[in-house]
């Protein structure tokens, strides 16, 4: 029987995948800050997960990295949404130049 | 033995109204009779949920934080829906039509977890 | 038993909202199910008996980024941009490239070694370190390095939000113009919250000496209530020029910094003596929290960008 660290650390494994898909194949930037942040939770969840395997109540450590990282992810996410707001009203475009047909 | 059927009884009541709440918010066909099932939802669904779990609490601490977690998502489920309806309004007014279905997910519907 | 299968349940779900918010149509659903996605992976984190990480995903991943994404999207409809459906060769190579990097995530993750676990090693640690909250201790004791750190890329986070700036909107209040109906339901919302809110983020805090909470999650609560007073009309948003707020964004690193350096005199920078370990670990978090909140709230209200409300160019520095 799977257990449910396990299960989580797979889980983290696929958003990782589904938000690196998301992140080469959309071209909105919005839709790839998005896709980022995916990435970004699935890693964590990679982390968290593998820390709590077999183990006897939760790793603080993990733990405390995963939350620095949760608020690291929030202002990257912010910077990102500036300058993809920036780039929009400069060029009237939400994607970059080599990615209009 | 008594609090934990109280519990059940009661969970499983605001997991009746949840369920309505989805269906409505489903199957109605505009943004505002939308807002009615999903409001329905929210409010009396969790209202018995934080109720069933009163039941659990160990001490009077825990059942004042379940009220105080009801009466604020109350207080955000209400105003939510107030700004959604006027934004279908004023949605409709602009456009000269009924708002499209589809355009809008109401950003309250956390109905839509429980498909 | 049921457990698992709960934990299975939860995972299909996040996967579902995930996929929505990566590959659905429309950017505005697609951040509804980005904020679903961050309230399910909140959940996922209570299960895995992470409590703090739960707090922090549910305020931060779910709340903020949510309000954040929300306002991009509402901006960007404004430009009109649109972006149209990739050729099926980049989606079929990046699904190709996803499989692939899943696989070897998935692969490498049922490979580890058992973990050792440094739980033994941080409750041996833990009376020396001033709280009872193994991960509080661990955020602002045993690895205060990364914590200092984090607060200082918060700050330079901000700061290029700030660079976005155009020249004549420079000075005034960051974000767009805000527009109440007075006495409307945003508007009462607005100041029946902040009080609670206030309540809530001062307790997380508190709370977070001895159980799950910390300045984390209390900071991101009190950035919300600044976000929600601003959004409601009842608090004008600040300027960037201004001296008091820039005050709040740096207190907290300034305190760490000197809590740091006063650690010197005791052996080494960061080095906090058992002795004085709870007041100064009380203090650095007071001062986090407060830098914690007032820079995240001004990250996500983003760059100013009403030049009408920019004072003239010799007026500048104007304090409020």
């Amino acid at each position: 029987m799977i257990d449910s660290a396990t299960l989580y650390g797979l889980t983290g494994a696929v958003l990782v995948g589904l938000g690196l898909f998301g992140f080469i194949s959309r071209r909105d930037l919005l839709r790839r800050v998005l896709a980022f942040n995916v990435i970004g939770s699935g890693t964590f969840l990679i982390f968290g997960a593998a820390g709590a395997r077999g183990t006897e109540g939760a790793d603080p450590v993990p733990q405390a990295l995963i939350i620095t990282g949760i608020v690291v992810a929030l202002a990257a996410t912010a910077l990102a949404v500036g300058l993809v707001i920036a780039h929009a009203r400069a060029t009237g475009r939400g994607t970059l130049p080599e990615d209009d047909p | 033995m008594a609090s934990d059927l109280a519990t059940y009884l009661l969970t499983s009541v605001g997991l009746v109204f949840f369920v309505a709440g989805t269906v409505g918010l489903l199957r109605f066909p505009d943004t505002w009779s939308r807002l009615h099932a999903l409001t329905k939802a929210d409010n009396l669904g969790l209202g018995f949920i934080a109720l069933g779990l009163v039941f659990q609490a160990g001490d009077w601490v825990t059942v004042a934080k379940l009220a105080l977690i009801w009466a604020l998502a109350l207080l955000a489920a209400g105003t939510a829906a107030q700004l959604v309806a006027r934004a279908a309004l004023t949605d409709m007014a602009s456009r000269g039509t009924d708002p499209d279905a589809n355009a809008k997910p109401d950003p309250n519907a956390d109905g839509e977890a429980r498909k | 038993m049921s457990g698992v299968f709960f934990d299975a349940v939860l995972c299909a779900l996040i996967l579902a909202a995930a996929l929505a918010a990566v590959a659905g149509r429309g950017l505005f659903r697609a951040v509804v199910f980005f904020i679903l996605y961050g309230v399910l992976v909140a959940t996922a984190w209570l299960r895995l008996d992470a409590i703090d990480v739960a707090l922090a995903e549910a305020a931060i991943g779910a709340g903020l980024t949510g309000v954040l994404l929300l306002g991009a999207v509402a901006r960007l409809a404004r430009t009109g941009a649109r972006a149209h459906d990739p050729p099926l060769a980049v989606v079929l190579t990046a699904g190709l490239a996803a499989t692939g990097m899943t696989a070897v995530l998935g692969w490498s993750f049922l490979e580890l070694p058992p973990p050792q676990g440094l739980q033994e090693a941080v409750a041996a640690s833990l009376p020396d370190s001033g709280v009872e909250n193994p991960v509080t201790a661990v955020l602002l004791n045993f690895r205060a390095w990364d914590t200092l750190l984090e607060s200082i890329v918060l700050l330079a986070a901000l700061i290029g939000v700030w660079s976005l700036t155009r020249d004549e909107a420079w000075g005034a209040p960051a974000g767009i113009p805000q527009h109440v109906r007075p006495g409307g339901v945003l508007s009462t919302f607005g100041r029946v919250l902040p009080p609670i809110g206030v309540l809530i983020g001062v307790y997380l805090v508190w709370a977070g000496a001895s159980r799950a909470g910390g300045a984390f999650q209390g900071g991101t609560v009190l950035a919300a209530v600044i976000l929600l007073a601003a959004m409601a009309g009842v608090l004008r948003p600040p300027r960037v020029t201004a001296r008091r707020w820039r005050m709040a964004l740096v207190a907290g690193p300034v305190v760490f910094l000197l809590a740091g350096l006063a650690g010197l005199g005791a052996g080494a920078f960061l080095t906090i003596p058992p002795v004085h370990a709870k007041p100064l670990i009380l203090t650095i978090e007071a001062a986090l929290t407060l830098s914690i909140a007032v820079t995240l709230a001004l990250a996500v209200l983003g760059p100013p960008e009403d030049a009408a409300a920019a004072p003239s160019p010799d007026a500048k520095g104007e304090e409020r």
